[in-house]
């Protein structure tokens, strides 16, 4: 009983490195030996629409301040510190996004990416955002239902 | 046994795919001659050997051309109504001992000419890293017996402008050895720690992604020769460590304070990722 109720607390909170019922917690995340992430955080299928809304806002993803989507060009201003993710979907497979969107410094060593659903933990990580993480299971997901939409 | 060896290699291979390249920055798109009223400065630089990139550069290079413009001119440059309103309190009489910064140094601000080049330096009467803030508010204190100008607003940043513009042109030069040695070493630290939510460095930034875009702006090297820098976006001159401070912010990290022994080495430090840049005096960014 104590335990269910501190569950639904946990869940209500959705961006604490606490996972909700059923979604794979931050910190249990299992990689293959691709760098890939084969199996749904949550198991609830993506919502592609949530997922753009993700990748604009700047508080969550904030994916358009380095990436070019041609796809969302109505949204103001694309940087270009990473490569474009026009044709995404054709270059890599689900997983393999999914691992990139999971911990891209576990993806690609040293880059400047910020790992979206890792718990923070650096040094002078500030206090609201300790041992958070950037996005939800269910916003990686959401966001990686979007991107396999991106396809050449 | 073979077989564990086996895929270890197979791992290994496809960790390798997916790892990039440090990615390096680019220099500006077109360099320009900065010349301000006449002072040539030097705003493309060979740089120095204890840095991994080929070629330093003002952050007025990166700017848009309409932002660029403002600071050739004094006239033009909104940072000037601060430096303007320095001048005269540098000479108005401040304080219980009934001085003002003029009764002192007769010379007027041209008398630090040259001085902005090597801040900051180690001050050994004090036994501390001194930036021009520190010298302007131990003269208010101890000499003065007025109150030290708070840190990061008006009259300090107005001050430091006003001081700065006497080296407009002179190159940069801060010494790293020495009694310095440890503190600019604390600050190379501070600025390749990757910190923060977003797991990122100062030089994930300013220096694999200087000339590129992120959103609507162009990365610059993030020098510090063109402090105090005039800000369009909150419209008034801004000091050294209140922009670190602001950068930390933006990494999700617990910025310093500015003013404290932390940014103070890194204001060391990032000064000397600009020796060899001209002193701009106040300038102006977005
Ligand atoms: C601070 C900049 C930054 C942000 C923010 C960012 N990325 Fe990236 N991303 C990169 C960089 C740089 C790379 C290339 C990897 C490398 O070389 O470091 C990359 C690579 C990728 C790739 C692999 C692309 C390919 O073709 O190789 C995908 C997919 C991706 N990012 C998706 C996203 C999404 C989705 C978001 C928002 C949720 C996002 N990124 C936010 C910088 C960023
Ligand atoms: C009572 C006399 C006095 C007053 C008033 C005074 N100073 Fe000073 N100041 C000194 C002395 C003495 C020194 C140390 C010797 C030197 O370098 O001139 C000094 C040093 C400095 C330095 C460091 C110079 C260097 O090359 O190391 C700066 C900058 C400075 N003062 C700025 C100011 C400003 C700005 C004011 C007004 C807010 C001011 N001072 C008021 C006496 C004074
Ligand atoms: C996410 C990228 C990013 C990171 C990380 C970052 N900055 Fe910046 N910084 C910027 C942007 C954007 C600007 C404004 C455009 C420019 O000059 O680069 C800027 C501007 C600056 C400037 C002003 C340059 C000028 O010419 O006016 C300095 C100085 C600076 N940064 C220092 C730092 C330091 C020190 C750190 C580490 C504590 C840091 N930055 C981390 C993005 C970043």
């Amino acid at each position: 009983m104590k335990n269910s109720i501190l569950l639904t607390a946990c869940a209500s909170v959705a961006m604490m490195a606490t996972a909700a019922l059923g979604e794979v917690a931050p910190g249990d995340v299992v990689f293959d030996d691709n760098g890939g992430v084969p199996v749904s955080l949550t198991g609830v299928p993506g919502d592609p629409a949530n997922g753009q809304k993700t990748m604009i806002n700047r508080k969550k993803g904030n994916c358009f301040a380095c990436h070019v989507v041609s796809a969302m060009s109505d949204v103001p201003f694309h940087g270009l510190v990473g490569p474009s993710l026009d044709g995404v979907a054709s270059r890599y497979d689900e997983a393999f996004i999914r691992g990139i969107l999971v911990n891209a410094k576990h993806t690609f060593d040293g880059t400047i990416m910020p790992a979206m659903y890792v718990p923070a933990t650096l040094p002078r990580t500030m206090k609201k955002f300790q041992g958070t993480t950037i996005l939800s299971a269910q916003e990686v997901e959401d966001v990686l239902s979007y991107l396999e939409t991106l396809k050449e | 046994m073979k077989n564990i060896t086996l895929s270890a290699v197979i791992a290994t291979g496809f960790a390798l795919v997916g790892t990039a390249a440090l990615a390096e920055g680019q220099p500006p798109a077109e360099i320009k001659p900065l010349v301000i009223d006449g002072i040539n400065i030097v705003a493309e630089a060979q740089a120095p050997s204890h840095m991994d990139i080929p070629a330093i550069y003002s952050g007025w290079e990166f700017r848009a051309e309409e932002t660029q413009v403002l600071q050739l001119d004094d006239f033009d440059n909104p940072g000037m109504l601060e430096v303007d309103a320095a001048r005269e309190a540098f000479n108005t009489v401040d304080g219980a001992a009934g001085k003002s910064c003029a009764s002192c140094h007769e010379g007027g601000p041209e008398e630090f000419k040259g001085l902005a080049a090597v801040l900051p330096r180690w001050n050994p009467d004090q036994n501390a890293l001194y930036t021009m803030e520190d010298y302007i508010n131990y003269c208010r204190t101890a000499r003065m017996q007025a109150e030290a100008w708070p840190w990061g607003k008006t009259q300090l940043n107005g001050m430091v402008g006003l001081l700065n513009l006497q080296s407009r042109g002179e190159i940069r030069n801060v010494a790293i050895d020495g009694p310095v040695a440890d503190l600019w070493q604390q600050g190379h630290d501070i600025y390749y720690v990757k910190q923060g939510q977003l797991g990122m460095s100062c030089s994930s930034c300013h220096e694999e992604n200087y000339g590129v875009r992120i959103r609507a702006e162009i990365l610059s090297q993030g020098q510090t020769t063109g402090f105090p820098v005039y800000r369009l976006k909150n419209a008034h001159l801004n000091s050294v460590e209140n922009r670190f401070k602001g950068c930390m912010k933006n990494m999700r990290a617990e910025p310093y304070k500015p003013g404290g022994p932390e940014f103070h080495a890194l204001e060391l430090y990032v000064a000397s990722r600009g020796n060899g840049l001209g002193i701009e005096g106040p300038s102006v960014r977005n």
